[in-house]
């Protein structure tokens, strides 16, 4: 049987929208005395292993998942990445 | 070709025009950024607020009426109440969790800017057909989204209704209903008076949050191909909220705001204008000082931005100090971005410049008022006629199983075991009963509220139905023992240039007014949500009533659907007619049957089948509204919850599933004086045994029963 191939997928915050994580996160690392963090940007990742050998099938395989249910398109971006 | 730029903001040419007459010239970008969003159906009610003028809004226990952010009602003894009930639709459309997270926030929001700290939420929701795996993302990301906004944030959750049908497979309904509580002297209201008072901003930084979102998501259709209407969601942040809502108490407290509003929809520019036009005043704004999350942010987009938990507050100038301390030690922004003046101009400045000098009141006061056409839909002729053939007899265990398992008739516990509904430990009647109540803490005082609709019988027939929902709402915080005492309504509409849908709408507000009336009940505040329309289908008529009851003092022990035991005698309460069937549960689910007239409600047997229901909650260990489903299903929840099997007396079948208004039933102790001689009572059957049977209509084992009504929802979740 043949390796998987395996992605990372990578899923973040659209930019622009309000991230209550790293909004908090911020004003922490500003009390402790890191002054200079002026954002932390929070998000995931997944990796995804599939069986076959057809990379390029797999890899849109992936973005499909994603599209459907790894990320939510409406308030997340995402990359997938080849490992 | 370009657009011109107001259309692209929603504005009609004939709005531009009335907005260049009041300015005398052409407005600024920022100006016509402002006045699409207060003047958008959403803020404005343009559509709306010649038939909302019927509404009965006077009682002497009437503190605030609708037009502010909550109405308030006295309970006597220094003890104020607020509500409001509003519609997070579209948003929870576009992004299930987070839509229904930030309509729970901004509710809240509505209730604390009075001064109350709010107590409890309830949530009318509806979607189309669990079958429907796009309907099961929706509804499951609602309830997600309540339950970790509500629970973070720490107010109990407890209660609220659900429909589900075809129509709003693309047009999902959450209403949020908010209750707050207060003594007398802490009320506050917008009114910015006093020139040389700070306007101060506080709570979470301003990005791009739903620009718009009021104006054209709100107040449009949704159509095919329209994803670049689509404004960037807003994200919901509960523990902000859960700050924010304890600083403002603190201030309150300490007597220091002169004024105050939350920032919903239209954000900067509602907050500003309605401070300053409610108190007659002006006021300089300097866009330069708001606490920005994203860098390059127009004028407009600050103006619009939707951002969710934010606060602006009318101080005095000398205790301004003492406010920025008092934001720092509750780890809140806060930030003075205006000052109010004399005159009435609402003046915006940025980076130095002017960007708008515009009349304060015109933004809210001046927006145009719509007549619209309004037209009896012809075919209602055709529906009307088309009665459902009712068979000569059936066997109604097997029947009721069906009706147990839909799941707007099955248990709901799925959705409101997520809720925490327990939370300050006032709650004394909580989810999954006919209503809620709660104890107003060091009186004898209940609470109750009761949210209802119903979707289809507005359809059917928009007058009677919105009355039915009004009595019925009426009832269910009856049978908790109080007295209605209040009603916010949430009205839920389809596209209102459509005569047929203002026909609706019209038929609607004069149901429910004429039952407030008659039941003496005034409306204290309400939402209207048009444009539910999806690719040109427009939603069924779904008004929802949010009842207040008053039980003072409150039964000692408040009935409960649990606390029937073998021997009881169970008694109906109210007339039968053996023929309400148009809209009923048996005809939707068993005949699938969707046609017909309802029966006229009757509000003097209404008030009095109420006032029996709350005094017979102070002896009565069950008493118990019967509606959808009818006698069947009534009964069938009383005896699953309560883990006894029932008896019925022979009767006509027709009797158990008509859905005549104005019924309770009650489960008593043999011999017990009901004392209900000027309305029609029969006794119904005997509790015991471990089956529901009916007779020579059949009968079903109880355990069976319940594990159908159980699973009702579960089971189509997978």
């Amino acid at each position: 049987m043949s390796e998987p191939v395996r992605f990372r997928v990578r899923v973040m915050r659209k930019a622009g929208l309000a991230d209550p994580e790293g909004a908090t996160t911020t004003k922490a690392l500003r009390d402790l005395g890191y002054t200079e963090v002026t954002a932390v940007h929070f998000g995931r990742d997944i990796v995804v292993e599939l069986a076959g050998d057809d990379v390029a099938a797999a890899e849109a395989r992936v973005h499909e998942m994603c599209e459907r249910l790894l990320a939510n398109p409406v308030i997340e971006d995402f990359t997938v990445e080849r490992l | 070709m370009t657009e011109p730029a107001h259309r692209t903001l929603g504005m009609t040419d004939d709005e531009y025009a009335r907005v260049v007459e009041i300015l005398g010239r052409e407005p600024e970008p920022a100006e016509l950024a402002m006045y699409s969003v207060m003047w958008s159906e959403h803020c404005s009610y343009k559509s709306s607020k010649p038939w909302l003028r019927r509404f009965p809004t006077e009682a002497p226990w009437v503190v605030l009426g609708p037009g502010e952010n909550a109405g308030v009602v006295d309970i006597g003894d220094d003890w104020l109440v607020a509500l409001r009930i509003e519609s997070h639709n579209h948003p929870s459309f576009v992004e299930p969790y987070q839509g229904a997270a930030t309509g729970v926030g901004g509710i809240l929001r509505d209730i604390f800017t009075m001064g109350a700290r709010p107590v409890g939420l309830w949530d009318a929701l509806r979607f189309g057909p669990l079958s429907d795996p796009s309907n099961r993302y929706l509804f499951s990301g609602v309830v997600h989204g309540i339950a970790g906004y509500g629970n973070a944030v720490g107010v109990p959750t407890l209660g609220g209704e659900i429909e589900f049908a075809d129509c709003f497979s693309k047009n999902p309904l959450v209403n949020v209903m908010a209750l707050g509580l207060m003594r007398r002297d802490q009320l506050v209201t917008r009114a910015a008076v006093g020139e040389g008072n700070i306007a101060v901003l506080l709570g979470s930084a301003t990005g791009r949050d739903g620009i718009g979102g009021a104006s054209i998501l709100a107040s449009a259709s949704f159509e095919e191909g329209s994803e670049t209407k689509r404004p960037s969601v807003q994200i919901g942040d509960p523990f902000e909220e859960k700050k924010l809502i304890e600083a403002c108490l603190e201030l309150y407290e300490r007597g220091l705001v002169v004024a105050i509003q939350d920032l919903g929809a239209a954000g900067i520019s509602c907050a500003t204008s309605e401070c300053a036009a409610a108190g007659g005043m002006g006021m300089t704004v300097d866009l330069d000082a708001v606490h920005l999350r994203e860098e390059a942010m127009t004028p407009g987009e600050i103006l619009m931005s939707e951002s969710q938990e934010r606060m602006l507050a009318i101080v005095a100038p000398d205790d301004v100090d003492e406010v920025l301390a008092l934001a720092h030690k509750w780890e809140i922004d806060a930030t003075t971005i205006g000052v109010i003046t004399g005159g009435d101009t609402l003046e915006v400045r940025h980076r130095g410049e002017i960007v708008a000098a515009v009349p304060a009141a015109s933004l809210s006061e001046d927006a145009p008022v719509y007549h619209r056409g309004v037209e009896r839909p012809a075919y209602l002729d055709a529906v009307w006629a088309d009665e459902a053939t009712l068979p000569a007899g059936l066997d109604l265990g097997s029947t009721l199983l069906r009706l147990l398992d839909d799941p707007a008739l099955g248990d709901r516990s799925w959705i409101f075991q997520q809720y925490d509904h327990m939370l300050f430990l006032d709650t004394v009647v909580g989810p999954g009963n006919d209503g809620s109540l709660m104890r107003v803490k060091g009186t004898d005082k209940g609470l109750a509220v009761s949210t209802d609709g119903d979707a289809l019988r507005c359809s059917l027939d928009p007058r009677r139905g919105a009355a039915r929902i009004v009595y019925e709402a009426a009832l269910n915080v009856a049978v908790t023992g109080a007295a209605p005492y209040a009603v916010v309504d949430n009205l839920n509409f389809g596209n209102p240039e459509k005569p047929a849908v203002m026909w609706q709408f019209a038929e609607t507000v004069e149901g429910m007014a004429e039952a407030c009336e008659r039941l003496g009940v005034p409306v204290v505040g309400g939402n209207v949500s048009f444009y539910n329309e999806t690719d040109g289908v427009d939603i069924s008529p779904t008004p929802v009533v949010g009842m207040l009851g008053l039980a003072d003092p409150m039964p000692q022990l408040p009935p409960r659907l649990d606390r029937a035991e073998a021997g009881m005698e169970l008694w109906l309460i109210g007339p039968e007619r053996g023929d309400d069937f148009a809209g009923s549960a048996y005809c939707r689910i068993v005949l699938e049957h969707r046609c017909g007239r309802p029966a006229e409600p009757d509000p003097d047997v209404a008030r009095r089948v109420v006032e029996h229901a709350a005094r017979l909650a102070h002896i009565a260990p069950v008493v118990h509204d019967v509606s959808s489903g009818g006698i069947a299903v009534a009964v069938a929840e009383v005896a699953i919850r309560s883990g006894v099997g029932v008896r019925l007396d022979n009767g006509d079948w027709r009797l158990l599933l008509d859905e005549s208004p104005h019924r309770f039933v009650v489960a008593v102790e043999p011999g017990t004086d009901l004392d209900v001689s000027d309305v029609a009572s029969r006794r119904l059957g005997v509790f015991g045994g471990d089956r529901l049977d009916f007779g020579r209509w059949g009968t079903v084992g109880l355990s069976e029963a319940s594990r159908v009504w159980r699973q009702a929802i579960p089971r189509r979740l997978g």
